[in-house]
């Protein structure tokens, strides 16, 4: 369903390379690396700890410079910050002084766009997803999954075209993360977002990815590449069907080379 | 929190047990107060120690009374307690507007980290002499060592509380792609407001001893110079009067901060 070779990539790294300096020395973590994402793929990168993966989100959201090689979105360099990027980490990072609402309104305060059809647009992506009843609470009155909605729905709220998924469900206990995964994957799919993902957990990317790239260790390149053909199978389904652990095997000795 | 409507026999008693606690724990500590007082009234009068040395609660009463009575008690709190609030609020406002400036620039932290902590360490009455000269021997002095007291410490706690924010809040704002002006408003400033509160009170505690210290070393007025003067002339009991009088302004401070703490920190 994902025939890359007549359309512009959205996402692209060519020969990417960066270095770290410290005080103690300079670390290579990542060399040559290149891929393309495609409008409305779901792109999983799975690498061995410690080997930069959400240094591939930082580099495509800009807030780090290449030292070598060029990063385009839909074609340009990428500016810091720019408005076509979600970014959704790990823990919720929901202001605990704000109300949901509130939360959700902070990419349009910060980008001083205080139309009203972008704050009603908001508010109906709250209510479509089922926070209409919670705009006016704390965070700390949500569960770990309303928690992690609400943070998404916050990234949403700037209308962003790609979103940059740094182990968003990590954080959170085994059975909470797996729907909250679904719950994810539904409403981007919905919302028909790019996204690129990075986690650490094999399974989690089998379960939403269309593609896969496998990084190796530090400095990290691009080793692999794999299209599932899941095509718009929910998490929950494909972790029961039968190439799930076809996958599982092919890149658990992928990152084990 | 959300209220049980209705709630179980088991947890009636649970509240109830819990009520009493609380009520036992008011008892004692009053209880205490009384007691110690008492025994305090009753070796004085018993001439056990001479209560010339050690006065007693009846003597400080009748001593708050005829000071009260010529109206010279509330001239002294008035001065006290004016230099003290005045040098509490600039140390605070000051020592804010520093931190938040040190935040600002890493290169300026750096090159004033030494000074904040030979100032931190220097004891600030080392300096009575020259204050003297520079602000002579009025309240301007008194105030200026209550700011001298309080301002490194709010200075150290509010910086502290500043750099403290969670750095993945900041990469949070930054991806939004805010300017450290807008990460300084939406996140750094709220974010430390509870480090706010914990610095008021601790401030509360140095102003008290900054404007005291000032009134010790130069003063015509205040309860500092009360208890300086009765000292001189081995007045005991104005000594324990002023003291007494202090450790409720003290506590009275104290609450107004734990008020402003209730009302501000929601969450």
């Amino acid at each position: 369903m994902h025939e890359q070779s007549n359309r512009t990539p959205v996402l692209q790294f060519r020969d990417v390379c960066l270095t770290y300096h410290t005080k103690t020395g300079e670390t290579l973590a990542a060399q040559s690396m290149s891929f393309s994402v495609y409008e409305g793929e779901f792109i999983a990168v799975i690498g061995p700890s410690g080997c930069g993966k959400t240094t591939v989100l930082s580099l495509a959201a800009g807030l780090l410079k290449p030292s070598a090689g060029e990063i385009l979105v839909y074609g340009k360099k990428p500016r810091r910050g720019a408005d076509c990027f979600g970014y959704m980490l790990q823990k919720d990072e929901l202001f605990p002084w704000r109300t949901v609402e509130e939360n959700i309104f902070l990419p349009l305060e910060i980008q001083h766009n205080r139309s009203p059809e972008a704050a009603s647009k908001a508010l109906s992506l709250a209510e479509k997803y089922g926070l209409g009843g919670f705009l006016k609470h704390y965070p700390d009155q949500l569960s770990g999954g309303m928690r992690q909605r609400a943070a998404l729905i916050r990234t949403l709220a700037a209308q962003p075209n790609i979103l940059l998924l740094d182990e968003p469900f990590s954080a959170l206990d085994y059975q909470t993360r797996l729907t909250v995964c679904d719950d994810v994957y539904n409403i981007i799919r919905e919302e028909k977002k790019t996204a690129l993902l990075v986690t650490h957990d094999i399974s989690e990317a089998i379960s939403v990815a269309d593609r896969v790239f496998v990084l190796s260790a530090r400095p990290a390149r691009v080793i692999a590449s794999h299209t599932l053909g899941f095509g718009g199978t929910v998490p929950l389904k494909r972790r029961e069907s039968p190439q799930f652990s076809g996958w599982f095997e092919t890149l658990w000795k992928e990152l084990n080379l | 929190m959300k209220q049980m409507t209705t709630c179980s026999l088991e947890h009636k008693k649970y509240l109830l047990n819990r009520k009493k606690e609380t009520a036992i724990v008011q008892i004692a500590r009053f209880g205490l107060l009384l007691a110690l007082l008492g025994i305090w009234e009753l070796i004085a009068a018993l001439q056990w120690v001479d209560p010339f040395i050690l006065s007693s609660p009846s003597r400080i009463g009748k001593m708050i009374a005829s000071l009260a009575s010529d109206g010279s008690l509330f001239y002294h709190i008035g001065t006290t307690l004016w230099e003290t609030l005045l040098g509490f609020a600039i140390a605070v406002v000051l020592g804010t507007a520093i931190a938040l400036a040190l935040w600002w620039s890493e290169r300026a932290r750096r090159i004033l980290e030494p000074y904040i902590v030979v100032l931190n360490s220097l004891p600030k009455i080392a300096l009575g002499p020259v204050i003297i000269i520079w602000f002579g021997t009025g309240s301007a002095a008194i105030v200026f060592m209550t700011v001298l007291v309080g301002i490194i410490v709010a200075t150290m706690n509010m910086l502290g509380g500043f750099l403290a924010t969670d750095p993945n809040k900041i990469l949070l704002l930054e991806s939004m792609g805010a300017s450290k002006r807008q990460i300084l408003t939406k996140l750094v400033i709220p974010s430390a407001l509870p480090d706010f509160i914990g610095m008021l009170k601790i401030c509360v505690g140095m102003a008290w001893i900054g404007s005291i210290m000032g009134e010790y070393i130069v003063s015509k007025a205040g309860l500092g110079y009360l208890i300086v003067y009765g000292g001189q002339v081995f007045r005991l009991d104005l000594v324990m009067a002023a003291t007494a009088i202090l450790c409720v302004l003290a506590a009275g401070m104290y609450a107004l901060v734990a008020l402003a703490e209730r009302l501000l920190v929601k969450k």
